[in-house]
C-alpha cells in the first residue's frame, strides 16, 4: 500500500471539513466499540479483566523474547502436518511468493478473508497486475473495494462510511434496485459473494495467531467468510506478519478470552477458525494446498529496541476505539494501513520515520490507548521515543527546535526566567480586550488559529502579575 | 508537614490565584508550606518534544530545589505526573540520579491527591453556591488516579451539586504543544468537549490542570459561551474568580 503519511495535515484537514465523514464519526465515537468493550469489562470484572491484561502481555511478551525458537518450532509442527511454510522479508518478497503460488496452481480467482498485511505488502493490487481477480470477502472489506477505498480502521474496515454511502455503491454495483435497510443491503452482498467463494481457486486470509506448539493459524471473525476462504478454494494461503506466533494452545486460550473483548466488546467472537496443515487423506474438506507466508516487513528490526513492546500487538484496534484524535480525523488521515495510536509508533517503524513524520507528534498524549490496550503497550511512551527520535536525527522543524532551546535556557535561570515571564504577561495583557481574552496576537496564531469567526481560541490572558512577584510581595507583607 | 508547593510555570505566568489558593488550601490542612523561589519549569515541554536534554536539565533544576521538602504538592496533574511518572524514565539510563529521582518522585503529589490521601482533610475552608460539571484531565487520571480525590472534596461543599458530563475522562485537547502544532484538530477535539460540558447544564465547568484551563475556555469564549471555567483549587478554597465568597485567611 502506497505510504501516505507524510501528508497527514493535509488528510486530516479535509477529513475535518467532510460532513458526512464527521457525522460518520461521530456516531462511531458516541455508541461506538469503546462503549461495548467498557460493558464487556464490567461484566467479566474489571479487576479479573486487569489480571487477563497482565497474563496476555507476559505471554505476548514471552512470544517475542524467543520468537526463533518458536518460529522454527511453527514451521516444523505446520510443515509436518502438511502445510508449506515460507518467509518474506519485505513487501515485495511476499508479493512474489504469492504470485508464484497462482503461476503454480493457475489461479484465476482469489477470495479473501479480512487481512491487514496483504493491506501492508499491496497484495490486491499486484494480484489485478498479474490477471488473478482479488475479491474480499468480509462485509466491510468488500464494501471497501467497490468503493476504491484504504481501510479506515483495522476490525471495521468501513466505518467511515455511512448507510446511504453504502447504498449508492451496492445501486451501482449491484444492478439492483435501490435499498437502505440494513439486513436487505447484507443479504445482497451475501449474494454476490456467494458465487465467489465457489469459483476462488485461491483462499488468502490472515492469521491472527500462529500456535507454535501445533503449527497453526488461526482467525478471528464474525461473518463466517473466513470459513469459506479457508476451506473451500483449491489452495489455501496465511499471510501475516512473523511477529504473530504464540507458543501454546493454552496462551492462545488467555489471548481469545481478551481480543474479541478488547475490540468489540465480545465476550468470544463468532467464529475462531484453525487451520492446521492441508485437507488429509479421508478429510471431507479443505484445501489441497495450504501455505504459510510469515512476513518480516521490518518487524525483526524491532526486536531489542525501545519499540519492541510495540510488537505484541494483537490488532483488536482498541486503541484508536479509544483514540480522540482518531475519532476527529478518522483513520484515512493516517495515510497507510494502520491508524490511530497503534498507526502512529507502527508506521514510522515500518516506513521511515522521515516518511511519518506527524503520525508520532499528533497526539496529545492522553493516555486512553495505553488503558485499554490488552498487551499494555506504552503506546504515548513509544511516540516519545519516536519523537526523541525525530530530535536526534534532526527531522524537526527549526523554529520549534528554537522555541524549546529559548524556553530551556530561560527555565534554567531564575532571575531571567522572571523578567522574560513579566515581559510576556505585559505583552498578553496588552493584547486582551476588556474580558481579558486575546483574539490574536504576534507567535500565538497556533493557538488562535487566523483570528476567524469558528476557528482557533481566544486565548485567556494572565491575571496580570506573575505568582512569583505576587509571592514576594506578600512575604514582604505587602 | 512541611511542603513544597510547585507552583508550576503556567500557574506562575497565566493565572496566579490557582497558586495562592493552592497554598491556602494546604495551609488550612495545617501543612507548612514553602515556595522554592527559583522554580520555573518541570521540564515537561522538552519531555513530549523528544528533546531528553532539555528536559533533563530542567529536571535536576526542580530535584535540587525541591530535595529538602518531605512533600511536594502541584495544583497540576500533568506536572506532578511528570516528576513522578516520567522523572524516573527520563534519567532510567543514569543510575547514580536514579535512586534520588525516586525519592523525590514518590513524595510528590497532585493537589487533591494530597489533600485527600496525605493530609487527610474532610472539609475544605471555600463555599461555592452554584453547579458544576468536572473534567477529569488526563495525566492527573491516567498517571496518577486521579479521579475520586476532588470530587470527594467538592463533595463537602454543601452549596455545591456536581453534574457529570458525557466523556468527562476524555481529552479536550490541550496536549501541550500539541494544541498548537495542530491548531485546528485540537480546536476541534476543544469543541466536543465544549459541547459536553454545555449539554451537563453545569454553571461551571471544574478541573485541575490550567492547560486545559486555557483550551477549554479559549474555546468556550471564542463561541460566545459564559460557562465560567474554574481550577478545583480556586473552587475549594473559595477563591473563584467571580465567588463572592471572602478568602478565608
Amino acid at each position: 500500500m502506497k505510504v501516505q503519511s507524510i501528508h497527514f495535515r493535509a488528510r486530516a484537514a479535509d477529513a475535518m471539513a467532510n460532513p458526512v465523514l464527521q457525522q460518520n464519526l461521530g456516531r462511531f465515537a458516541s455508541g461506538g466499540l469503546g462503549k461495548l468493550r467498557a460493558d464487556a469489562v464490567a461484566d467479566f470484572g474489571p479487576q479479573a479483566f486487569e489480571e487477563l491484561r497482565e497474563a496476555a502481555r507476559a505471554i505476548r511478551e514471552r512470544s517475542l523474547t524467543h520468537m526463533d525458537v518458536w518460529i522454527a518450532q511453527f514451521e516444523r509442527e505446520a510443515s509436518r502436518r502438511g502445510a508449506t511454510v515460507l518467509f518474506a522479508e519485505t513487501a515485495e518478497d511476499a508479493r512474489d511468493l504469492v504470485l508464484e503460488i497462482c503461476a503454480k496452481h493457475g489461479i484465476k480467482k482469489a477470495v479473501k478473508s479480512k487481512s491487514m498485511l496483504s493491506e501492508e505488502v499491496g497484495l490486491n493490487e499486484a494480484l489485478s497486475a498479474a490477471g488473478v481477480q482479488p475479491v474480499e470477502t468480509d462485509l466491510g472489506e468488500y464494501i471497501i473495494q467497490l468503493a476504491s477505498e484504504a481501510p479506515s480502521h483495522i476490525i471495521a474496515p468501513a466505518v467511515h462510511k455511512s448507510r446511504d454511502e453504502v447504498s449508492d455503491l451496492f445501486e451501482q454495483h449491484h444492478g439492483k434496485p435501490r435499498t437502505s435497510d440494513i439486513p436487505q443491503l447484507t443479504r445482497e452482498a451475501r449474494e454476490a459473494l456467494r458465487a465467489h467463494f465457489l469459483s476462488g481457486d485461491l483462499g488468502i486470509s490472515g492469521g491472527n495467531f500462529l500456535v507454535a506448539e501445533t503449527g497453526s493459524g488461526i482467525i478471528v471473525t464474525n461473518e463466517g467468510n473466513g470459513r469459506m476462504v479457508t476451506t473451500l478454494p483449491r489452495v489455501h494461503v496465511c499471510i501475516t506478519g512473523i511477529e504473530k506466533v504464540i507458543p501454546t494452545l493454552e496462551d492462545l486460550s488467555t489471548l481469545l478470552r481478551i481480543l474479541p473483548r478488547s475490540a468489540t466488546g465480545q465476550a468470544i467472537s463468532n467464529y475462531a477458525s484453525f487451520f492446521t496443515g492441508a485437507r488429509g487423506e479421508g478429510d471431507a474438506e479443505g484445501p489441497e494446498h495450504m501455505v504459510f507466508i510469515l512476513v518480516d516487513g521490518g518487524r525483526t528490526n524491532l526486536i531489542g529496541t525501545e519499540l519492541q513492546d510495540m510488537l505484541r500487538c494483537i490488532r483488536c484496534g482498541a486503541c484508536m476505539n479509544h483514540c480522540p484524535v482518531y475519532r476527529t480525523v478518522g483513520g484515512h488521515s493516517y495515510g497507510w494501513v494502520y491508524p490511530g495510536p497503534m498507526g502512529a509508533v507502527l508506521t514510522p517503524a515500518y516506513v521511515g520515520l522521515e516518511n511519518a513524520l506527524d503520525l508520532p507528534q499528533a497526539a496529545t498524549l492522553c493516555g486512553a490507548c495505553s488503558v485499554v490496550c490488552p498487551v499494555k503497550i506504552p503506546l504515548p511512551d513509544l511516540m516519545r521515543t519516536l519523537r526523541e527520535q525525530q530530535v536526534e536525527r534532526g527531522l524537526r522543524p527549526r523554529a520549534e527546535r528554537l522555541g524549546l532551546k529559548l524556553w530551556s535556557w530561560f527555565a534554567q535561570r531564575p532571575r531571567l526566567y522572571a523578567i522574560a515571564t513579566r515581559l510576556a504577561v505585559w505583552a498578553m495583557r496588552f493584547h486582551a480586550d476588556r474580558s481579558g481574552m486575546i483574539y490574536w496576537m504576534p507567535f500565538a496564531s497556533g493557538w488562535t488559529g487566523s483570528g476567524k469567526a469558528g476557528e482557533g481560541r481566544f486565548l485567556p490572558a494572565p491575571a496580570g502579575r506573575t505568582f512569583r512577584d505576587l509571592y514576594a510581595r506578600r512575604k514582604r507583607g505587602g | 508537614m512541611r511542603v513544597g508547593l510547585l507552583v508550576t510555570c503556567l500557574v506562575d505566568m497565566m493565572r496566579p490565584s490557582i497558586g495562592f489558593a493552592a497554598l491556602n488550601l494546604l495551609e488550612s490542612a495545617g501543612c507548612t508550606v514553602v515556595v522554592p523561589e527559583g522554580q520555573t519549569c518541570c521540564g515537561q515541554p522538552g519531555w513530549n518534544s523528544g528533546d531528553r536534554a532539555a528536559a533533563k536539565a530542567l529536571a535536576e533544576k526542580l530535584i535540587a530545589e525541591f530535595e529538602d521538602c518531605p512533600w511536594v504538592v502541584a495544583p497540576s496533574g500533568s506536572c506532578a505526573g511528570m516528576i513522578r511518572t516520567h522523572y524516573p524514565q527520563l534519567f532510567s539510563d543514569s543510575p547514580a540520579m536514579l535512586a534520588r529521582v525516586r525519592a523525590l518522585s514518590e513524595r510528590t503529589y497532585e493537589l487533591t491527591d494530597f489533600l485527600v490521601n496525605v493530609a487527610r482533610v474532610r472539609e475544605v475552608p471555600g463555599t461555592y453556591a452554584g453547579s458544576i460539571t468536572y473534567h477529569d484531565a488526563c495525566s492527573g487520571l491516567r498517571e496518577l488516579g486521579v479521579k475520586a480525590q476532588p470530587r470527594q472534596l467538592l463533595a463537602t461543599m454543601a452549596g455545591l451539586t456536581l453534574k457529570e458530563m458525557t466523556g468527562c475522562e476524555t481529552c479536550c485537547g490541550f496536549g501541550g504543544t500539541f494544541a498548537v502544532k495542530y491548531s485546528d484538530i485540537s480546536t476541534q477535539m476543544a469543541d466536543a468537549k465544549c459541547d459536553n460540558i454545555v449539554s451537563s447544564g453545569a454553571d461551571a465547568v471544574v478541573l485541575g490542570d490550567l492547560g486545559c484551563m486555557l483550551n477549554i475556555e479559549g474555546r468556550l469564549r471564542k463561541r460566545g459561551d459564559a460557562t465560567r471555567v474554574l481550577h478545583v483549587a480556586e473552587v475549594l478554597a473559595g477563591d473563584a474568580p467571580g465567588n463572592k465568597v471572602k478568602r478565608s485567611t
